[in-house]
């Protein structure tokens, strides 16, 4: 068993927290990151620098919070819970087809991430910054509510076109949720359980994964896709909003994705682009 | 203005630093001043008092050219409208019709004012919700709800605008000349204390004054039903306005005071050591 002294100091201050003469290498592995200590390029002395990250929260407990909001926030609206709408409105149905869609399209939304969260994804970090469910939930659960409100509204105007334009908008919609969850078990299977290995993802025998010859994140892709056909299918600005908001964000970390695996892979394929094929 | 230029052109680029942006800024102390030594600004100096939030020198330091165009109009605007409100009270005796006489030049220069955000690219934020906020106020409240026009409140942010805005800039531009009389640094870093609540008071006074109007005339809303199942009440978003003054105010009053105590204070310290 190979020994070693180990230093630690403040990665800030460079002052001595504290010093261990002998430390079996090969243990003091982090949960978060699976570098081995014994295969560093450290000599016989390591010295090893932390920082305090602040008050974390895990990645899962903000996503099922931040998706069960909207989840419930909508049907409030839906079922027109009182001293939302006027009091002769509470309780009552929306006499348009189009409404109950809606509301069956967007609960699906959120109860497919919120299984997804529990049982597909596989998070690259186990925890984040406090602050960022505050920050999160205040999104989604706010334009949940806005988007509800209009949606649900007993003035609500149905969509120009009528029939046509909702099942063209629920054809779109329905599609892309599939495609985004081809992509999440997709990437779910290129890293084993209980790993963080970082392969470059490729299209497989499932046609909606194809969209990976064209696109870098088409995860991303498929959900802006899906959120606008909500938006025709709503024909509700505040819905266009949203996803103009969330394209925007998805936008962001896809071209951060995509320059990463730029970074980390020599053969990335040239082809591809973030988030929109050949645009974007 | 001729000697701004021959003194700006004597290679006083370190003291461009100036340029970053409205109220709370500071320029580094002045280059004679023992911590800092000229050209060595952008690393001897603590970075946090580098113009507002932490504002860089670095290499894309605005021209001297732009910053004494900048330098001139917005002084000139500011000592105008000063000018002809004065000249409008003694003549008039009543501050009735003095907007209307005002109102072109002050919207001119405030909106002029965005191109201070562009060349100042590293407090964006905090310049931005000053200009914009001052622009809401000429373009949104003032321009368009033309019966408060006439209201005390009007002239008590104008004065307190007009006031600020000729310390801050006679600031910037001694500085610049590298003659910078005491009495106007500590007009900067006082001057503040009564002016910035005087000014709060009376953008929020009109606001409240312009409520009825906006109620009545239904100005700038969308109702239900409509095609894109959208509403916008504009009454509703004043009043969410002036709440916001609530959490906004404070942190800028206090980032000021804590500003003073720094430059003035920090100057204290310095003259100990000599």
């Amino acid at each position: 068993m190979r020994h070693s002294p180990v230093e630690i100091l403040d990665a800030k201050t460079r002052e001595k927290l504290c010093f261990l003469d002998k430390v079996e290498l090969g243990q003091g592995k982090s949960l978060k990151d699976e570098d081995v200590l014994q295969k560093l390029p450290v000599g016989t002395t390591a010295t090893l620098y932390f920082r305090d990250l602040g008050a974390q929260i895990s990645w899962v407990t903000v996503f099922l919070t931040e998706y069960a909001g909207p989840l419930f926030i909508y049907l409030l609206f839906y079922f027109r819970v009182p001293f939302i709408y006027g009091h002769k409105y509470d309780f009552t149905s929306s006499r348009h087809t189009v409404v109950h869609l809606a509301c069956i399209c967007h609960s699906f939304h959120y109860i497919k991430r919120l299984l997804e969260t529990l049982f597909v994804h596989r998070f690259s970090h186990g925890t984040m910054p406090l602050r960022n469910i505050f920050k999160n939930c205040t999104y989604y659960w706010g334009f949940a509510a806005w988007m509800a409100y209009y949606i649900n509204h007993p003035l609500y105007t149905p969509p120009t076109y009528g029939a046509q334009q909702v099942k063209l908008a629920l054809a779109i919609f329905v599609i892309c949720q599939l495609g985004n969850f081809s992509i999440h078990m997709a990437l779910r299977d290129l890293r084993p359980a209980g790993s963080k290995t970082r392969k470059i993802p490729y299209p497989t025998k499932n046609p909606f994964t194809w969209l990976f010859l064209l696109v870098s994140c088409p995860n991303y892709t498929y959900e802006v896709g899906s959120w606008i056909g909500f938006a025709i299918m709503t024909q509700c600005l505040p819905v266009a909003l949203f996803s103009l908001v969330g394209f925007t964000q998805m936008t962001i970390w896809a071209k951060g994705k995509h320059r990463s695996y730029l970074k980390e892979f020599r053969d990335y394929p040239p082809l591809r682009m973030p988030i929109i094929p050949f645009l974007l | 203005m001729g000697r701004l230029t021959e003194a700006a052109a004597a290679g006083s680029g370190a003291r461009a630093a100036g340029w970053a942006g409205s109220p709370p800024t500071l320029l580094p102390l002045s280059p004679t001043s023992p911590r800092c030594a000229p050209g060595a600004v952008a690393h001897a100096c603590n970075p946090s008092t580098l113009g507002g939030r932490g504002g860089r020198i670095t290499s894309e330091t605005p021209s001297l050219l732009k910053i004494q165009k900048i330098s001139r109009a917005p002084w000139r605007a500011w000592l105008v409208l000063a000018i002809t409100m004065v000249r409008f009270y003694m003549e008039k005796g009543t501050h009735r019709g003095l907007y209307k006489s005002i109102q072109k030049t002050l919207k001119f220069f405030q909106t002029f004012a965005l191109l201070e955000v562009r060349i100042v690219p590293t407090s964006v934020l905090v310049t931005g919700v000053q200009v914009s906020s001052r622009i809401f106020m000429v373009w949104l409240i003032t321009h368009s709800i033309k019966p408060i026009q006439n209201e005390e409140s009007v002239v008590l942010f104008l004065v307190a605008w007009t006031v600020t805005e000729i310390t801050r800039y006679s600031f910037y531009t001694f500085s610049l000349l590298d003659h910078l009389p005491y009495f106007i640094k500590w007009a900067r870093y006082n001057f503040f204390i009564i002016l910035y609540p005087v000014g709060v008071a009376g953008e929020l006074l009109t606001i409240y004054a312009a409520l009825p109007y906006v109620k009545k005339t239904g100005m700038f809303s969308i109702r239900l039903p409509n095609k894109y199942n959208v509403s916008f009440d504009y009454y509703y978003f004043l009043l969410i306005t002036m709440a916001s003054y609530i959490p906004l105010f404070p942190q800028l009053y206090f980032h000021m005071l804590r500003q003073r105590r720094k430059v003035l204070h920090g100057e204290v310290i310095v003259e100990k050591d000599d």
